[in-house]
């Protein structure tokens, strides 16, 4: 039997980011990577400065030091060396705008910010498409019924206003906008944070399949150590701006090494 | 007796440690093992054996990278070279569970709303297999374990404890990874599914796996062991906590 293939190009270098808005308030001198197709957790209590992470990883929000480099090649074939690394915040606001329509996604807690809630399902879907360059009026629809059935929506349902859905299956269209152009790296912020427990779990499954399916690489917020555990590869524990713990999500959660992730973990209640 | 003389090694561990330092009970550390080596070979089940809290299941989860190594060697022997575990960064360990390390733990950990069927074939989809082939491949595993063809598209969250066991085994054992641990598979099994686990067990040996087991079952043990590994005071435990922080915090 050979040696198994572990290595996994890094996709996002983060380097040494700072955000804060007051003491301890934000996040501070953070340092990661997250390596091709891996789901990564970032887990802690409100006010510990994940969400601000998430924002300014996103390309949403400029620290005030650090890098943010996106290794746009990794693990492909390099067609242009010049484009191969894009450093988030040196490159100009119109560049990093198309990154963020074109190659990444981000699924935001609340649909109502992420979908355009005035125009049909069927248009939220086509949208980044169409920022593509596609203009087939047919295909366009096509490919949306298409992800409807995907994110298990009635494609039926393809000329209703976003308005008109529960706000689980707002949830389900805005995956579905955010993954129709098959970005590479996807940022989701509680993704299943306001929704009822049953449609939770239904949505859980489907990410987990579409990260599978799709060969997604994820940097996924959450308070939830349930959530962590079901999609997270891997977690980084936040407490007040700073990574307490990281490692491997089971040992985070069997085997927490540090005094605050110990206390998180023997908080949770199980029914 | 099982003939060792052609086997190699696939997994060495030596000089382990594990002490669990609680913060919330005022830094109260427990050493839960001392100085624990092994040696276990492709085709072989080695089991472990000693009272409960000596920790046994603890050594299966610092296999598997539940439990941190904090002291101590493990290393998995490969045709051109070895892997340190020990030293093993935390990204690389996902495609070592899916391709190498399989893990059978007593209780199913149930992902709300699948269904059994694709609970089980998840690790083969998890390596890009073809759906239809795994979803076979799963049938033919649930069937063998005699659970209810009506209760395959159910999600195991409302089965018995022996139901849920059987899909946990389905799911362990359809991978075929090289080296499996099972922490009591046969815990909540009636006989004829006792022996079907045995049977899954020697087709694994058959095929090269290397496996570590706990089985409280003396029974079981007898068949599918090919040597004891026995755990007593001077390698494990020094208090008579259980080994689980989780538990130990709460």
């Amino acid at each position: 039997m050979k040696k198994p293939a572990l290595e996994r190009p890094v996709l996002l270098d983060v380097q040494d980011i700072t955000r804060l808005y007051g003491p301890a308030k934000g996040c501070e001198a953070i340092d990661f990577q997250l390596h091709a197709g891996e789901v990564l957790g970032i887990v802690g209590e409100s006010g510990s400065g994940k969400s601000t992470l998430l924002r300014v990883l996103a390309g949403l929000e400029a620290p005030d030091a650090g890098r943010v480099v996106y290794r746009r090649h990794a693990g492909e074939d390099v067609l242009d060396r010049d484009e191969a690394e894009l450093d988030l915040y040196a490159i100009g606001e119109a560049r990093r705008r198309a990154l963020l329509r074109l190659e990444w996604g981000l699924v935001h807690q609340n649909p109502r910010d992420g979908l355009r809630m005035g125009v049909s399902a069927g248009a939220n879907i086509g949208e980044r498409l169409m920022a593509q360059g596609q203009r087939h009026y047919g295909q366009l629809r096509a490919t949306g019924q298409e992800w409807m059935r995907q994110v298990e929506l009635d494609p039926g349902r393809i000329d209703d206003a976003p308005r008109t859905f529960s706000g689980g299956m707002q949830q389900r269209l805005q995956i579905a906008r955010t993954l129709v152009t098959r970005p590479r790296l996807v940022f989701m912020d509680e993704p299943t944070g306001g929704l009822d427990v049953s449609v939770q779990a239904r949505l859980l499954d489907m990410l987990r399949t579409l990260v599978r399916q799709l060969g997604l690489s994820v940097v996924l917020v959450t308070h939830d150590l349930a959530v962590a555990r079901l999609l997270a590869h891997r977690l980084m524990v936040m407490r007040r701006g700073q990574v307490v713990e990281t490692g491997l999500t089971d040992q985070i959660l069997d085997d927490p090494q540090h005094e605050y992730t110990q206390l998180l973990v023997s908080s949770v209640l199980t029914p | 007796m099982h003939s060792m003389t052609n086997a190699r090694p696939r997994l060495t561990v030596s000089g382990l440690h594990k002490q669990f330092l609680l913060h919330g009970q005022g830094g109260l550390e427990i050493d839960v093992m001392r100085d624990l080596s092994l040696t276990l070979h492709a085709g072989e089940c080695l089991v472990l054996a000693g009272r409960s809290g000596i920790g046994k299941s603890t050594l299966l989860k610092m296999l598997h990278g539940d439990y941190c190594i904090d002291q101590g060697r493990i290393r998995l022997h490969f045709d051109d070279g070895t892997l340190d575990l020990e030293t093993l960064p935390a990204y690389a360990w996902h495609g070592l569970r899916r391709d190498v390390i399989g893990y059978v733990s007593q209780f199913l950990r149930v992902v709300p709303r699948v269904a059994a069927v694709d609970v089980v074939m998840e690790p083969l989809l998890a390596r890009g297999a073809d759906e239809a082939e795994s979803r076979q491949r799963a049938e033919t595993l649930l069937a063998r374990l005699n659970l209810p063809e009506r209760m395959w598209q159910l999600p195991p969250g409302t089965f018995s404890g022996g139901e849920q066991q059987r899909v946990n085994i389905a799911r362990g054992f359809i991978g075929e990874h090289p080296l499996l641990l099972l922490d009591e598979p046969t815990a909540s099994l009636d006989a004829t599914n006792r022996d079907v686990v045995i049977a899954l067990i020697g087709e694994a040996k058959a095929r090269g796996a290397a496996m570590l087991g706990i089985f409280h079952d003396e029974d079981v043990r007898d068949r599918v062991a090919d040597r004891l590994l026995p755990l007593d005071d001077s390698l494990g435990a020094r208090t008579a906590f259980t080994p689980n922080v989780q538990e130990t915090l709460s």
